[in-house]
């Protein structure tokens, strides 16, 4: 038995999430008692997937087909099951990506696994009964789930698990799939990716803002902060409703659901479908000129301050302490 | 689904959630979802099925989604135990009604999941897109807006199709009076359900730590932050 976990990469690079991934796999492979062993799909150029060796994984399995060039849920997740039925994997490790939770399904479904999806920390082993830990009614709870298959699929929460560095070389082994053409209807026409900014459901620290700013004109220092601190910009919803900012930015149980170690939060009042995406962040510092807003409640620091003062001062401190 | 603002808690030592005094309401995503089917059956191209898994307590939520437009309803009647017991049932009702597209909500706001729309797409060997800002249709061909990390992806693929839809793939509409009126009158079939096994269960839940109370740092000092932030939460 062992454990297979598949590392996504972004043309051809792995992001964090995937190293954090590689890391939980290996920890959920020592806990089992089980190998471990790591499949990517795509091209990725040799040196990247040296990578992998760096938190603890040597065997790497490549699948490098014309066919499989993009990402189409249905063909990858056949050739994931067929990877683990042949290397005998009775675990299936993933990132819970926009794209891990189009995989993870299919995957178990193939493999009459169990599914864990968006675990958000190691499981608990006991023979056939694994229990995963995973947030529900928007983050407004945790539940434990028994997973109790022979087999079983789990997804990992980005930003849930921190990578761990345990070196090893790696040795990689090219597979052939079978891929039908059936699972090959979806044709991907265009990527269209925002280059210059830190993305946002893997940012670290994100500096989000709200109806407080008074209009799009205000943005500017919002950005500025964010550069400074490497952080990627969110909203609330009724700032990206009136168009000042794009939907993608958009952050609460309606939007993006985000968990950064830092959580930068100004001029946004609380309001519990905007904490639903954001409470899971490990700290949160609120900005807020009334102090009867209701997200001081949930926040670790707060200043109780007008946006326009307070952004400036915080650029110039942050700046000095980048520079100190 | 339990109301946005529902306090939620557990009964029976923290293992079954407590719906008394509950308010109950379509899942938003799933609003968006029925939005989209009756936008794109209207004038007569096709017609809008509502399907719900849930016991009879939910009759009143599916007659506002036949309020909103959809043709007709059924309901499988049996709880949804999980998303791979919610998936076998859609999948197995759907078989042989030759849908061309099946819509979902992106996520079910109280157990949070992403799994439905892959897990119906796998059980029927069809093409899915699990978070779609926006869909097109043309005859027999999909363009699909779907979201990544950081930016979008557009695609086209082929009918029939599950989509699980996000914010942005149709306003949400509110039922009229004559919707109100006429959906007292549309089918609501009521189906058993096909058996499951069942391969995972949740067994607790818990509410997470509330936080420590809020540390407030003058305006005027907020280089107390940055030192903060640095050498006690260490996040900078
Ligand atoms: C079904 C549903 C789903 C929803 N989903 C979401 C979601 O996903 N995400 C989301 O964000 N919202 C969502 N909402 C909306 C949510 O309920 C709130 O209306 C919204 O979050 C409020 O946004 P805001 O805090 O930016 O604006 P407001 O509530 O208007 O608050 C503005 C805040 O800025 C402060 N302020 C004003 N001027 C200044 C200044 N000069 N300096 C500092 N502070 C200042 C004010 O004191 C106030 O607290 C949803 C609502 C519903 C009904
Ligand atoms: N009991 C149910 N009956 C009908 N559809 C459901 C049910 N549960 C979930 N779904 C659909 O599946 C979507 C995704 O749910 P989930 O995988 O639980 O996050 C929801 O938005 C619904 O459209």
């Amino acid at each position: 038995m062992s454990v297979l976990v598949y590392i996504e990469n972004v043309e051809g690079t792995f992001k964090k999430s995937a190293f954090e991934a590689v890391s939980y796999a290996k920890a959920v492979a020592d806990l089992a008692g089980q190998d471990i062993i790591a499949l990517s799909i795509g091209q990725v150029e040799e040196s990247e997937l040296n990578k992998i060796g760096t938190y603890g994984v040597s065997n790497v399995v490549t699948v490098n087909t014309d066919q499989l060039g993009q990402f189409v849920n249905q063909a990858y997740a056949s050739v994931i099951a067929e990877v683990a039925k042949s290397k005998n994997a009775s675990t299936v490790i993933l990132s819970n990506t926009f794209s891990g939770k189009g995989l993870a399904p299919r995957i178990a479904a193939k493999l009459s696994a169990a599914l864990g999806a968006a675990a958000t920390a190691l499981p608990t082993v006991d023979g056939n009964k694994w229990q995963i830990k995973r947030t529900v009614f928007s983050s407004k709870a945790i539940a434990t789930e028994e997973l109790s298959a022979d087999k079983r699929v789990i997804s990992l929460s980005p930003n849930a698990f921190e990578v761990k560095e345990n070196p090893v070389s790696v040795s990689v082994e090219n597979f052939q799939p079978n891929v039908a053409g059936s699972d090959l209807s979806t044709v991907i026409k265009d990527i269209v990716r925002a280059t210059d900014k830190v993305s946002l459901p893997e940012a670290e620290i994100v500096v989000s803002a709200g109806r407080g700013l008074k209009g799009p004109e205000n943005w500017g220092m919002v950005e500025e902060l964010a550069e400074i601190l490497g952080a990627a910009t969110a909203c609330s919803k009724p700032v990206s409703d009136a168009g000042w900012r794009p939907h993608s930015e958009h952050v609460g149980q309606t939007g993006i659901a985000v968990s950064p170690n830092l959580y930068i939060a100004i001029g946004i009042s609380g309001a519990i479908q905007h904490l639903a995406g954001v409470s899971a962040s490990k700290t949160i510092v609120v900005i807020n000129k009334d102090p009867e807003a209701p997200f001081f409640k949930v926040a670790d620091y707060g200043i109780v301050g007008d946006a326009f003062e307070v952004i400036p001062q915080l650029i110039e401190a942050f700046k000095a302490y980048k520079n100190s | 689904m339990p109301d946005t603002t529902s306090k939620i808690t557990f009964s029976d030592n923290n293992s079954t959630f407590n719906s008394a005094g509950v308010q109950f309401i379509i899942n938003p995503y799933d609003e968006i979802a029925l939005s989209k089917a009756v936008e794109l059956a209207e004038g007569g191209k096709g017609t809008v099925t509502v399907l719900h898994v849930g016991d009879a307590s939910s009759e009143a939520t599916i007659r506002k989604a036949l309020a909103v437009g959809a043709d007709e309803a059924v309901r499988v009647d049996a709880p949804a135990r999980d998303a791979w017991f919610v998936a076998n049932q859609i999948a197995t009702y759907a078989k042989d009604q030759n849908f061309d597209l099946i819509l979902t909500g992106r996520e079910s706001i109280d157990y949070n999941g992403t799994q439905v729309p892959a897990f119906v797409a796998e059980l029927l060997s069809i093409p899915s897109v699990s978070i779609a800002k926006k869909i097109d249709i043309s005859d027999s061909s999909a363009t699909v807006e779907r979201e990544i990390e950081g930016g979008k992806e557009i695609l086209t693929t082929s009918l029939p199709l599950v989509v699980g839809t996000a914010e942005g793939v149709a306003e949400a509409k509110i039922p009229n009076m004559r919707g109100i009126m006429t959906a007292r009158t549309k089918p609501l079939n009521v189906i058993p359900a096909v058996e499951v096994a069942s391969l995972s269960a949740i067994k607790s839940y818990e509410t997470p730590a509330p936080r420590s109370t809020v540390k407030l740092i003058d305006k005027d000092n907020v280089a107390q932050l940055v030192e903060l932030l640095h050498s006690e939460a260490k996040v900078i």
